[in-house]
């Protein structure tokens, strides 16, 4: 995994609750076996008509859409399914924070895994970001992860909890695995204290 | 005596392998159920670092989202989902996993076919690449979906680093009243919390009305958990859930089925125990629930009428509730009576065992699915289908004019070939409305198998109690 560094950015503005994974990746395009070639169908469905071309109002198709790094979405960003495949189309893309009041659970864990931080913010420093972005598309915010902090483009900085963990790993680019492969004798250890209530082997 | 444990609590504890300062709890896991679609990464992976997997005894595999359910004796058209078909496949013995492929006669969805050969067991922890897994919390156990990257973990380690969740006690009393089910209540829940009502922490169903329910009603409640954006959803096992359980393929037997039971019994929450939050659903006046937006808590009463965006003072829940019922073409103010249907789909982990099957062909016994409707029943699973078959369920189906097919995932997701036009409307027995979800452009109204098979005869959205 690669180090997150603290970084300047414009912000790309959703501005809708509830953004499901269907919406970031919708479900025909799971059939891959690679994790290739996501980013191309983020949004798909919002993204492109049934003729497969761009739709003009939608803002990934915009300038202001491209060469962002932060995606500001409504409540409860990541509903629904558990594809990893959410933050692999999104990370491919070009974000590197998504910044929401909410997250749904499976999302915030396989987005961290993925170097994709999920920025969680009060309601009045969410709705100060979308307007900003309404006077000025280019306005940026810098997310620092080391101090846990995302400052606002009128120079207020906001803390945002992250797991001490995730953001260990994320900082120091370690992955979880390898973490887990170290346990292995407190693993043995366990496994040896109990009768396997299970052997799913013919 | 200790302090009194929550079920939840008690899994929980029976599971921590070690904890660590500065990382969440290492928690191992008893049961990891693998299918096409989330797992091919996570085998690339294990190649990628020369792991094997710790414990292929405690993996099982099946073949569901992707797969056709149409002639299984024909290869897949689709050569993308072949593909994805024949790599779990080919993971799986090259892993040592086993695995109910395309041609076994016991595949089916991954949710169902668990508790089916009772490889779903009470106090276990059970993970899988899907968030639908809190269905086998319906037995007692901690079951809970997980990404790739934790798809990878539990291969090679059998544990998982996991932050405990809160606990979220849901009172649900009251008995059924008839053409009411199980998915009624669980979409009545989710509309009064909302889909994210139940983030971070991971419900247990108590009450009267889920002590009288069946274990695949119990099923049906527990899988759409993740609907109310909990991390699993279960239920305290009892008489009814033993029974279901005896003499299922990989149950324990003899000496150890009387020793297991001696265990389970034991796990059932504490008097006293205190949960983080609760709530109280009362059930005896409660009517079918159908949804008419594009997620699964903005759902009504059949006989109450779409909510108005104008109503709604927060702009972006105004903005949000607009542009569902944009995209749905729905007028807020009335009803969804009477709103036709082009497609009805019976099946999916929420409702395709065999008790959702028997109840939508009591309906359909004796008339005709409407000209204008196509409809299609998937059974969860093979052995479902059999038993279906058995009792002589398939011909009320196929006499009625709806189709009866393979096993699978089919139109729950639209991965397989099964889905709606673009604009079309399905009542669906499903567990997700959300744009696309059953093809680019289809529109979905959630429902019971009951509402379900009502508006199959009256091609629309119908009060099924008008038809008992
Ligand atoms: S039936 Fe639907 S919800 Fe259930 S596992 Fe399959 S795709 Fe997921």
């Amino acid at each position: 995994m690669k180090k997150f560094e603290t970084f300047t950015s414009r912000v790309v503005p959703l501005p809708i609750d509830n953004i499901d994974t269907d919406q970031i990746i919708p479900a025909r395009f799971l059939k891959t076996i690679s994790k290739a070639g996501l980013g191309d169908q983020l949004f798909n469905d919002w993204r492109y008509d049934d003729a497969g071309n761009p739709n003009p109002d939608f803002i990934l198709n915009q300038p202001r859409g491209r060469n962002a790094g932060v995606l500001l979405a409504g409540d409860n960003f990541g509903c629904g399914s558990s594809r990893e495949h959410a933050p692999w189309a999104l990370t491919q893309f070009g974000f590197h924070a998504v910044i929401s009041t909410s997250f749904a659970d499976i999302f915030r864990g396989n987005a961290v895994k993925n170097s994709l931080l999920p920025v969680v913010v009060p309601k009045d420093a969410h709705e100060e970001l979308f307007a900003a972005l309404e006077i000025d598309p280019d306005a940026k915010v810098e997310v620092n992860l080391a101090d846990q902090t995302l400052t606002l483009p009128s120079g207020r900085k906001v803390e945002f909890p992250v797991d001490p963990f995730a953001r260990h790993c994320m900082i120091e680019g370690v992955d979880e695995l390898g973490y887990i492969l170290q346990q292995q004798g407190a693993i043995a250890a366990y496994e040896a204290t109990r009768t396997c209530p299970l052997n799913t082997l013919p | 005596m200790g302090k009194p444990r929550t079920i939840v609590e008690k899994v929980w504890d029976s599971h921590v392998v070690c904890e660590r300062p500065g990382a969440p709890p290492l928690i191992y896991i008893d049961l990891h159920l693998v299918h096409e679609v989330t797992s091919p990464q996570a085998f690339e992976g294990l190649r990628e670092r020369g792991l094997k997997v710790r414990r292929p005894d405690l993996s099982f595999a099946t073949t569901d989202h992707s797969t056709p359910t149409t002639d299984r004796s024909l290869p897949i058209a689709d050569k993308i989902a072949a593909a994805q078909v024949a790599k779990l496949e080919a993971n799986c013995k090259e892993f040592g996993i086993p695995c109910y492929g395309y041609h076994s006669e016991h595949q089916g969805i991954v949710h169902v076919i668990g508790p089916e050969n009772g490889l779903t067991q009470p106090g276990m922890t059970v993970v899988c690449g899907d968030s639908h897994t809190a269905t086998h919390g319906a037995f007692g156990a901690l079951a809970f979906g997980i990404g790739t990257s934790q798809v990878e973990h539990v291969l090679a380690t059998q544990c998982l680093l996991q932050a405990k969740s809160k606990t979220y006690q849901v009172n649900i009393n009251g008995s059924l009243k008839p053409g009411v089910t199980a998915k009624d209540v669980i979409l009545a829940l989710i509309a009064r919390i909302g889909i994210g009502g139940g983030t971070h922490t991971v419900f247990e169903y108590c009450g009267s009305t889920i002590r009288a329910l069946s274990m695949e009603e119990r099923m049906t409640i527990c899988n759409m958990s993740i609907e109310g954006g909990a991390r699993a959803g279960l239920i305290a096992p009892d008489d009814t859930t033993f029974q279901y359980m005896h003499g299922r393929r990989f149950m324990p037997k003899g000496a150890a089925w009387d020793a297991a039971l001696d265990r389970w019994k034991q796990l059932p929450s504490d008097e006293g125990a205190v949960y983080d939050r609760s709530i109280s659903i009362d059930t005896a006046a409660l009517e079918p629930m159908v949804t008419f937006g594009t997620n699964p808590g903005m759902g009504i009463p059949i006989t109450q009428p779409v909510p108005d965006p104008g109503s709604l003072a927060d702009p972006l829940e105004r903005d949000s509730l607009a542009k569902a019922l944009h995209y749905m073409n729905i007028e807020p103010g009335k009803p969804l009576l009477g709103h036709k249907v082009n497609v009805v789909f019976i099946g999916s982990c929420t409702n395709a065992r065999i008790t959702d099957l028997r109840a939508a062909a009591a309906l359909f016994k004796g008339r005709k699915v409407s000209p204008n409707v196509r409809v299609m029943v998937v059974p969860g699973s093979q052995d479902t289908k059999r038993q279906a078959e058995a009792e002589g369920l398939d011909k009320i189906f196929r006499e009625a004019g709806a189709l009866w097919r393979e096993a699978g995932c089919s139109m729950c997701i639209a991965m397989n070939g099964d889905q709606l036009a673009p604009g079309e409307y399905s009542v669906s027995t499903s567990n997700r409305n959300f744009e696309g979800r059953q093809g680019k452009g289809g529109r979905t109204f959630l429902a019971s198998p009951l509402t379900a098979a009502a508006a199959a005869v009256t091609g629309v959205v119908t009060d099924v109690r008008t038809l008992l």
